[in-house]
C-alpha cells in the first residue's frame, strides 16, 4: 500500500541520538539492577546483549519509560524522560515488546492491535491501514481475524511484535523477541529488524550471541547493571581469545570480554 | 504516522493559474497551444512548464490536501479522466472493502478485563445483599450498608487495574494514552455496575443516597491518589483492611453506630471527597508508570 510520506516525517531530528543515558541508576524492586550506565545509541539495530540478571529487562524498561531512573539523565528522542520532559509525546514514537507479556484471550489480532494502536494515541483514519501493514509486516496475514487464545506461543510474540511496529515507531523496544519463534520466523524477524533499522533505533535485547550477529549494526554488552562493552559484531568476533568459551567467533569474544570485566571487578 | 501535527497545515493552497500550468505541464508544451483545461485562467501564461521549484512546492502541496487534489482532478483533460474512470471500473469489483475504522470506543475497555471485574463485583454485590439482609433482619444494629459501602467498589476499580488480571498493562503502560484517564474510565466500568446495586440497597433499608455515595467517591479517589505510588490493588487492599479495622470492627463489638454516619458529618465526606479528588489529579502522573499497576 503506498503512503503519503509528509513533512513531519522528514523532518530533522532535534537530538544527535535516539537514546542518551547519563550514569542512570534504575531500580528493580529493591535491588539496583542497572548502576550508572552511560549510553548512547542511534538509528540502526542495536542488540543487547548480557548474562541472565545483567540489568537488561531493567533497562529495557526504562528506555520504555514505565520505571522512573532513581539517578542519573536519561534523553530518548531529545526529550527528557528522567524528571520533568513530555512523557506523552515521546510514547506516541514509542514501541515496546516485553519480555513477558499476555495478549487479551477475547481480542481478535485486529481488535488487539487496534486497541494498541488507539492507546498510541494514532489518528483515527490512519489506525485500520497501519494494522493491517504491521500484521502483513509479521506475516500473520490469514490469522488476523482469529481470536488470540487460539494463538500459539510464537504467533503470540509476532502478535506483540505487530502491535509494538504499529505505529512506525522512532525508537523500537525488542525485550527477548525471538523466544518460542522457530528457525525459519527467526531468519524473517532478522530481515525485518534489518528494514526497521534504515530509519529507526531498534533495541533487540537477547541472550543468543547469534541474534545479535545475524542483525544487528552495533552491539552494547552490559554486566551487573554497567556497560561493559560496545561495537559492532565483527568487532565482537575481534575481541575473541584462545581461551575463550564458545562455539564462534562471535560468542569466544563475548564471554572473553565479559571474563576480563569481572577479573577487573575482583581486582578492584 | 507522525503526521498528525502536520496533517492539516494548509497556509496556502495553490492558487487557480499555478494549478492549471501544474495540469498541462507535464508535457512540454508551446505556449499557448494546449487546450487541457486553460478555461479557468484565462491567461497568456497557460501551457507554460512550471520551473521545477514551484513544481515541487505544488507537488508537496497536493500530497497533503485532498481539496486541492480535487481541484486538479478537474483540470485533466478527458482523455485522462477517461482512462482513471476506465481503470477505476475495471478494478473496483476485485478490491476488497477497506475495513472500517474502530468506532467502539468503550467496549475494548470493557473486554480487557472484563471476567475480573465481574468475579470481583459479583462478591461486592454479595456482600451487599448479605448487609442488607442482616440489617432487615436486625434494625437496632448499626448499619451494616453504611459500613461496607465506601469499600465495595475498591475491589472491582483494582480489578481494572492490576498486573494480575491486566494480561497487557506491561505494553499498555508503555502507551501515550495509559495514566489516570484510562485507569478512570475502566474505574467507571467498574463502578457502574455496582452503584444500581448500592442504590438499590439503600433504598430498602432507608438510606438517603448521599450518605453512601459520598463516602464511596471518598474511598474510590483515596484508592487512586495512594495506588500510583503503591499499585492500585494494594491501596485497595490498604484502605480495606484500615477502614475494617478502624471503622467496621468497633462499630460491631460496640453495638454503636459510628460518629462518621451521623447525619451532621455529611459536610466532613463532602470535604473528604473533593481532597482526595484534587490529591487524585495532582498524582496522575503517578499512574503513567509500571508501579500503578501493583
Amino acid at each position: 500500500m503506498v503512503r503519503v510520506v509528509n513533512a513531519g516525517e522528514i523532518a530533522p531530528s532535534r537530538s544527535a541520538w535516539a537514546v542518551a543515558a547519563e550514569r542512570i541508576r534504575v531500580r528493580a524492586g529493591r535491588h539496583l539492577a542497572v548502576d550508572g550506565l552511560d549510553l548512547t545509541l542511534d538509528n540502526g539495530v542495536h542488540g543487547l546483549l548480557g548474562p541472565n540478571g545483567a540489568g537488561k529487562t531493567t533497562l529495557m524498561r526504562a528506555l520504555a519509560t514505565v520505571i522512573r531512573p532513581v539517578g542519573g539523565r536519561l534523553e530518548l528522542l531529545g526529550q527528557p524522560a528522567s524528571h520533568g520532559g513530555d512523557l506523552r509525546r515521546v510514547r506516541r514514537d514509542l514501541g515496546y515488546l516485553p519480555q513477558q507479556f499476555g495478549c487479551y484471550p477475547r481480542f481478535t489480532l485486529r481488535e488487539f492491535v487496534e486497541y494498541m494502536a488507539w492507546l498510541k494515541q494514532m489518528p483515527k483514519a490512519e489506525i485500520p491501514g497501519a494494522v493491517q501493514r504491521a500484521v502483513d509486516r509479521v506475516d500473520l496475514t490469514e490469522h488476523a481475524d482469529r481470536k488470540l487464545k487460539t494463538f500459539s506461543g510464537g504467533m503470540l510474540r509476532r502478535a506483540g511484535i505487530a502491535q509494538a511496529i504499529v505505529n512506525d515507531p522512532r525508537l523500537l523496544l525488542l525485550d527477548e523477541p525471538t523466544v518460542g519463534l522457530d528457525v525459519e520466523q527467526r531468519v524473517t524477524f532478522r530481515a525485518l529488524l534489518r528494514e526497521l533499522g534504515t530509519d529507526s533505533c531498534v533495541v533487540v535485547s537477547t541472550h543468543l550471541v547469534e541474534d545479535v550477529v545475524a542483525a544487528c549494526t552495533n552491539v552494547v554488552l552490559i554486566d551487573h547493571g554497567h556497560l561493559v562493552w560496545q561495537g559492532t559484531p565483527e568487532q565482537l568476533a575481534d575481541e575473541e581469545t584462545p581461551d575463550g568459551i564458545g562455539d564462534s567467533p562471535a560468542e569466544r569474544g563475548y564471554s572473553a570480554l565479559l571474563r576480563e570485566r569481572r577479573g577487573q571487578a575482583v581486582t578492584r | 504516522m507522525n503526521g498528525r501535527r502536520a496533517a492539516n497545515d494548509h497556509p496556502r493552497h495553490v492558487d487557480p493559474v499555478t494549478l492549471a500550468r501544474y495540469a498541462t505541464g507535464a508535457e512540454p508544451t508551446t505556449t499557448g497551444t494546449t487546450g487541457a483545461g486553460p478555461t479557468t485562467t484565462g491567461t497568456t501564461t497557460t501551457g507554460v512548464r512550471l520551473g521545477d521549484p514551484a513544481l515541487w512546492g505544488v507537488e508537496a502541496h497536493l500530497e497533503r490536501c485532498p481539496s486541492c487534489r480535487a481541484r486538479l482532478a478537474d483540470l485533466a483533460d478527458p482523455a485522462t479522466s477517461a482512462l482513471v474512470a476506465g481503470v477505476r471500473e475495471r478494478l473496483e469489483p476485485g478490491l476488497a472493502t477497506p475495513p472500517a475504522p474502530p468506532r467502539r470506543r468503550w467496549t475494548p475497555e470493557l473486554r480487557t478485563s472484563a471476567w475480573p471485574i465481574v468475579a470481583w463485583t459479583a462478591v461486592s454485590v454479595g456482600m451487599l445483599l448479605t448487609a442488607m439482609a442482616f440489617e432487615l433482619a436486625y434494625p437496632g444494629m448499626p448499619s451494616l450498608v453504611l459500613l461496607i459501602a465506601p469499600v465495595a467498589p475498591l475491589s472491582s476499580v483494582a480489578a481494572a487495574w492490576s498486573r494480575r488480571t491486566d494480561p497487557a498493562y506491561e505494553m499498555v503502560a508503555a502507551t501515550p494514552g495509559a495514566g489516570l484517564w484510562l485507569l478512570l474510565r475502566r474505574a467507571v466500568i467498574a463502578m457502574v455496575a455496582l452503584i444500581p446495586v448500592l442504590a438499590v440497597v439503600g433504598w430498602q433499608v432507608g438510606l438517603s443516597p448521599a450518605r453512601w455515595l459520598l463516602p464511596c467517591l471518598t474511598f474510590t479517589t483515596a484508592t487512586l491518589a495512594l495506588g500510583g505510588r503503591i499499585g492500585v490493588d494494594r491501596a485497595a487492599a490498604w484502605l480495606t483492611c484500615g477502614w475494617a479495622a478502624a471503622v467496621v470492627a468497633p462499630a460491631l463489638i460496640s453495638q454503636h453506630s459510628s460518629v462518621l454516619f451521623r447525619p451532621g458529618s455529611l459536610p466532613c465526606w463532602a470535604v473528604a471527597a473533593l481532597v482526595s479528588g484534587v490529591l487524585m489529579l495532582l498524582r496522575a502522573d503517578d499512574h503513567l508508570r509500571l508501579a500503578s499497576h501493583g
